[in-house]
């Protein structure tokens, strides 16, 4: 049975669907068969980020609604094998997902996936509370700043008492925290938050510190996961936290301002 | 907050459940009630709620809250007014003796059961004399309290052995512990009881009180702060003790 990972946040724009194209793209380069579906029904990221929007034919909520198939509408991937897309409608809302279609869709992959990563909307409504239903494990992204935290435990709080776990009665949702956009300098001037703060407001396991860099706009401007750039250091970093995920031990590293010139390739083996 | 009038009439603060109605003949509704107070049947036996219209088109004919005060009757909740009210709705419902409530601040509330804004309760016949709360069993709670959740203990002590988030809301009849930091709003003694007080491990509230006098968290000193603490009517005044002193 595969297992479902909701990529989800509360606050909008911080990188839940960078974060859903990395991890998916990730974990299937580990061997893992793994779909990546978009619920931010009306807005359609994610097969951008993917590159995959001009392949797009039939979508999720087709699929909800029985007018195409899921073999129909699933995108294969042409970098990575194992990796399929999931894309959304752009001109329905969110309240196109019905919860009985959606059950019944998830049920489907859980059969024929390892990974089923749900990238959520913003906000605590329909379609967020949708996406983070089915979930077993979820990635609560973050960004070093107040509101974001505090959205961050709202939704941590939904997990323990609106997903179908919760409902059921069975283990919890597995919780993993990604901070992300994260800037050392920025948090050694006190413009944000550190992670120790976020770690002790939120109490959830960290499971790393993307940095913020401006590789990622660019790979997700020409429709590649920033995962597969090894050049860039969000690239790396998402790689080091799917690592984790998948139960290595790597050091965490992008917590301290980085250094100069050899110093810092030196730095960057060192700690990996 | 709390109004002193003529002799026989006092003022108290009261926090209420809320009800959030979209459509009173909606069938889930009896099964939601049915549902929630089954959870914790103790908590809401005989409880007043404010029904909360803001998602209601409809209501706007007495027989509605007639049917509505029916159905809340049927799970032992007592309607005592409602809140987010048209002015068709509110003409309705003062027709059967619910009373306007002021839910400026639930629009931001999601949660199925809320608390009410404080309220004062006018008590036009005897003084009201403090409730002091039916013994019964304290509630512990082990996991994180987040934002945006709320926990109250009817006639109760509530421990939490865990940190409270900013946005949560501890309530309890009796004492509140936190062995974790508080950074969400602690009301502890809410029915009534003076004698109630607030233990903090780590003390960074947004909002402190105790039978109904309360501080918020510009008001604390900051020497209070980050720190173990505990809060207790002391002379008629909400006082913060640093650490375990015991006056
Ligand atoms: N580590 C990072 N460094 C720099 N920019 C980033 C980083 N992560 C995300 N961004 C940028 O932030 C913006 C929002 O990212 P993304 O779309 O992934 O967020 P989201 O949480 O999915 O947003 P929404 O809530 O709108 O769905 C994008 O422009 C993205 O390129
Ligand atoms: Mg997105």
């Amino acid at each position: 049975m595969g297992k479902v990972i909701v990529v989800t946040s509360g606050k909008g724009g911080v990188g839940k669907t960078t974060t859903s194209a990395a991890f998916a793209a990730g974990l299937a380069l580990r061997g893992h068969k793994t779909v990546v579906i978009d619920f931010d029904v009306g807005l359609r990221n994610l097969d951008l980020v993917m590159g995959c929007e001009r392949r797009v034919v039939f979508d999720f909520i087709n699929v909800i609604n029985g007018d195409a198939n899921l073999n129909q509408a699933l995108i294969r991937d042409k970098r990575i094998d194992n990796l399929y897309i999931f894309p959304t409608s752009q001109t329905r809302d969110k309240d196109a997902l019905k919860r009985e279609g959606v059950e019944r869709v998830m049920t489907e992959l859980k059969k024929d996936f390892e990974y089923i990563v749900c990238d959520s909307p913003a906000g605590i409504e329909h379609g967020a509370l949708t996406a983070l239903y089915h979930a077993d494990a979820a990635i609560i992204v973050t960004n070093p700043e107040v509101s974001s935290v505090r959205d961050s435990d709202r939704i941590i709080g939904l997990l323990a008492s609106k997903s179908r776990r919760a409902e059921k009665r069975e283990k919890p949702v597995e919780e993993h925290l990604l901070l992300t956009r994260y800037s050392p300098e920025r948090v050694q001037r006190g413009e944000m938050l550190s992670v120790e703060d976020v770690r002790e407001i939120l109490s959830v396991p960290l499971l790393g510190i993307i940095p913020e860099s401006e590789t990622v706009l660019k790979a997700s401007n020409t429709g590649m996961p920033v995962i597969l750039d090894a050049q860039s250091p969000a690239g790396r970093a998402y790689d080091d936290a799917v690592a984790r995920f998948a139960g290595e031990q790597r050091e965490m590293r992008f917590a301290l301002p980085e250094r100069r010139g050899f110093l810092r390739g030196w730095f960057g083996r060192a700690a990996s | 907050m709390t109004v002193m009038m003529a002799s026989r009439v006092q003022g108290g603060i009261f926090t209420l459940m809320v009800v959030r109605i979209g459509d009173p003949y909606d069938p889930t509704l009896n099964r939601e009630l049915e549902e929630q107070v089954a959870r914790s049947p103790g908590f809401f036996a005989e409880a007043p709620v404010v029904l909360d219209l803001k998602d209601c088109l409809g209501c706007t004919a007495v027989a509605d809250f007639t049917a509505l005060k029916q159905l809340l009757s049927r799970h032992r909740l007592i309607p005592v007014g409602v809140q987010n009210a048209s002015t068709l709705q509110m003409r309705a419902a003062k027709a059967v003796d619910l009373a306007p409530f002021n839910g400026a601040q639930s629009h931001a509330r999601r949660a199925a059961v809320e608390p009410a804004p404080p309220a004062v309760e006018r008590a036009p016949r005897a003084p009201a004399e403090p409730r002091v709360a039916a013994a019964s069993r304290p509630r512990l709670v082990t996991q994180p309290v987040r934002s945006g959740t709320q926990i109250y203990v009817r006639g109760g002590d509530l421990i939490v052995v865990a940190p409270v988030s900013a946005g949560a809301e501890l309530i309890a009849d009796g004492h509140i512990h936190v062995y974790g930091t508080l950074r969400g709003r602690a009301i502890a003694g809410a029915a009534g009881d003076r004698d109630a007080r607030i233990f903090a491990h780590r003390f960074e509230p947004e909002l402190v009180s105790v039978a109904g006098r309360y501080l918020v968290s510009d008001a604390i000193e900051p020497e209070h702060l980050n720190r173990e603490a505990q809060v207790a009517l002391i002379d008629d005044r909400l006082t913060i003790l640093p650490g375990w002193s015991r006056s």
